[in-house]
């Protein structure tokens, strides 16, 4: 085990009744590192998500955050936009958060997502895709050290996704965030994060490392890698069928 | 292009909104009418129904000498009071049970087997145990309330969207912060529900109470008219029932647009 890694999980099992959800997973991440998951559904990353964030414990093995304080630094973006209806979308970033100039960092945010007219709405004036950034500005509120995006840009359109993805990227970047984005898009994956992992059959069976600076010749390389090996085919024979 | 467009908009316009407003009070005015008309020209006999007016000038004369209001707000203080006990009750218990799960082991199927039984079937049991007097019109009132209560707070409570609850845990919330800020107006509209039918159950209990054993309130003042075939007064206790169930129905729903305003800015369900 490294002990200068972020988040280190060791021989993770997690079974619900008689489903195996998680079988044997080991994983490093460190500091700075943005890390995607990706696989088919079912495969086990919201599960290992919510490990990772304290929400449930493993059967067996250990979860190891490496921090004093880890869950107040840890913001979970769940699969679902999982907003309070009955609040507005500025009421829903104040949220959990307790610092004083907490309506002007929410205001900071909503310019972010490109959302400020919608301050005064409640969720259910909103459309999917902007319930969404509303979640991912909520998530972003307290200043967190490690970020969970579970499928964050799920309900985009191709041009705010690609917005959203940069933005995504730039803050992570900037801040120096810890990153665990779970996906069901490999090129997103190829695009964003430094180390792609495949989560299959419950477990991380695969993984692959990202260039930096990369070109999107290299991002389609890394994508076609990626996927062959989430559909067990080689390259080739992916392109013969 | 333009005008004839505008133009059709604003008549809709002039068009819908008094029909909103006057569209309710359509049916109550017409069957006032036709009762009146019928009575005026000797259709209707006033020995079967007395005349809107005849009714109505009793009313002034009972307001006048007092009778009129001292037995409404007798009626009314029976029916808050009882209310809020009940209501009280039922909420603390829906509470309870909606939290704790050995509390809902413990308490809920004895409930509900209470429940099954009509609480006006009571009554007589609570004479006996009570006698006439205002405790045995409250406690009926009490226990009438308090089931629609506890049920739609119970299950209000017990039915909040676990992701909710799974995302307050990720802000790591205190059992208090976890209650205020999201199971109990997450659960607030089920209460309502809870507590306006309840209103609905406070009249009806009351009216079977009072009309059975009192010395006051409306529901006696119904009763005592009958024995002199006081058929103003008869009538006029109805309509005041009538306006009493209407007034607590009005105030139970502007509460509940005030309270969930939220819910009438998304799309309309109608
Ligand atoms: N709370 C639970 N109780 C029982 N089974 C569960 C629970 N949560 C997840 N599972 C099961 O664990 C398996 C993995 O689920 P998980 O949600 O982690 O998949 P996923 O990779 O996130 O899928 P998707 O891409 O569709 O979101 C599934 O078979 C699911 O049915
Ligand atoms: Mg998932």
């Amino acid at each position: 085990m490294n002990n200068n890694s972020m988040i280190s999980i060791k021989n993770v099992n997690k079974i619900y009744n008689n489903l195996t959800a998680l079988h044997d997973v080991s994983l490093d991440i460190q500091q700075g590192e943005f890390i995607a998951l990706v696989g088919m559904s079912g495969g086990g990353k919201s599960t290992l998500l919510r490990l990772i964030a304290g929400l449930e414990q493993p059967t067996s093995g250990l979860v190891t955050i490496n921090e004093t304080d880890s869950k107040s630094l840890m913001r979970v973006m769940f699969q679902e936009d999982r907003l309070l209806p009955w609040m507005s979308v500025l009421d829903n970033l104040s949220f959990g958060s307790k610092d004083k100039n907490t309506k002007a960092h929410a205001q900071e945010l909503l310019e972010l997502v490109e959302l400020t007219t919608y301050a005064d709405h409640f969720p259910n004036q909103l459309s999917g895709g902007q319930k969404q950034r509303v979640a991912l500005a909520r998530a972003l509120m307290t200043n967190p050290k490690i970020l969970l995006l579970d499928e964050p840009l799920g309900a985009l359109d191709a041009l705010t996704r690609r917005k959203m993805q940069d933005l995504i990227m730039d803050i992570c970047q900037k801040q120096n965030l810890t990153t665990i984005l779970v996906t069901h898009d490999v090129e997103e994956a190829a695009r964003m994060a430094d180390r792609i992992i495949v989560m299959k059959d419950s477990t991380n069976s695969y993984e692959e490392s990202c260039p930096k600076n990369r070109n999107s010749g290299q991002i389609g390389i890394v994508t076609d890698r990626v996927l062959s090996e989430i559909l067990e085919e080689k390259p080739s024979q992916q392109r013969t069928a | 292009m333009q005008k004839p467009v505008t133009i059709s908009d604003t008549r809709r316009k002039q068009f819908h909104l008094p029909v909103d407003k006057i569209l309710p009070f359509l049916i109550p005015i017409i069957v006032i009418l036709i009762w009146q008309v019928s009575s005026t020209f000797g259709w209707l006999s006033s020995s079967v129904l007395p005349s809107p007016m005849a009714v109505l000038q009793d009313g002034i004369k009972l307001t006048q000498s007092g009778e009129l209001p001292k037995n409404l707000s007798i009626s009314l203080y029976r029916a808050t009071v009882g209310l809020l006990i009940g209501g009280g009750i039922g909420f603390i218990l829906g509470f309870i049970n909606g939290m704790s799960k050995t509390f809902r082991l413990l308490f809920d199927s004895s409930i509900q087997m209470f429940r099954n039984i009509p609480h006006l079937a009571l009554i007589p049991l609570i004479i006996i145990w009570l006698g006439i007097n205002e405790s045995a019109k409250i406690s009926l009132v009490a226990i009438g309330t308090m089931f629609p209560v506890y049920i739609n707070t119970f299950h209000g409570i017990s039915s909040v969207d676990p992701d909710l609850i799974e995302m307050g845990k990720s802000y790591e919330l205190s059992k208090g912060q976890m209650f205020f800020k999201i199971i109990f107006p997450a659960a607030l509209p089920q209460i309502l529900v809870g507590i306006r039918y309840a209103l609905g159950v406070m009249w009806t209990t009351l009216i079977v109470a009072e009309t059975i054993s009192a010395s006051s309130g409306i529901g006696y003042m119904a009763n005592n008219a009958e024995d002199f075939v006081d058929m103003e007064t008869v009538v006029l206790c109805i309509v005041v029932y009538a306006i009493l169930g209407k007034i607590s129905d009005l105030v139970a729903k502007s509460f509940e647009s005030f309270l969930l305003d939220w819910q009438n800015t998304g799309r309309s369900n109608i």
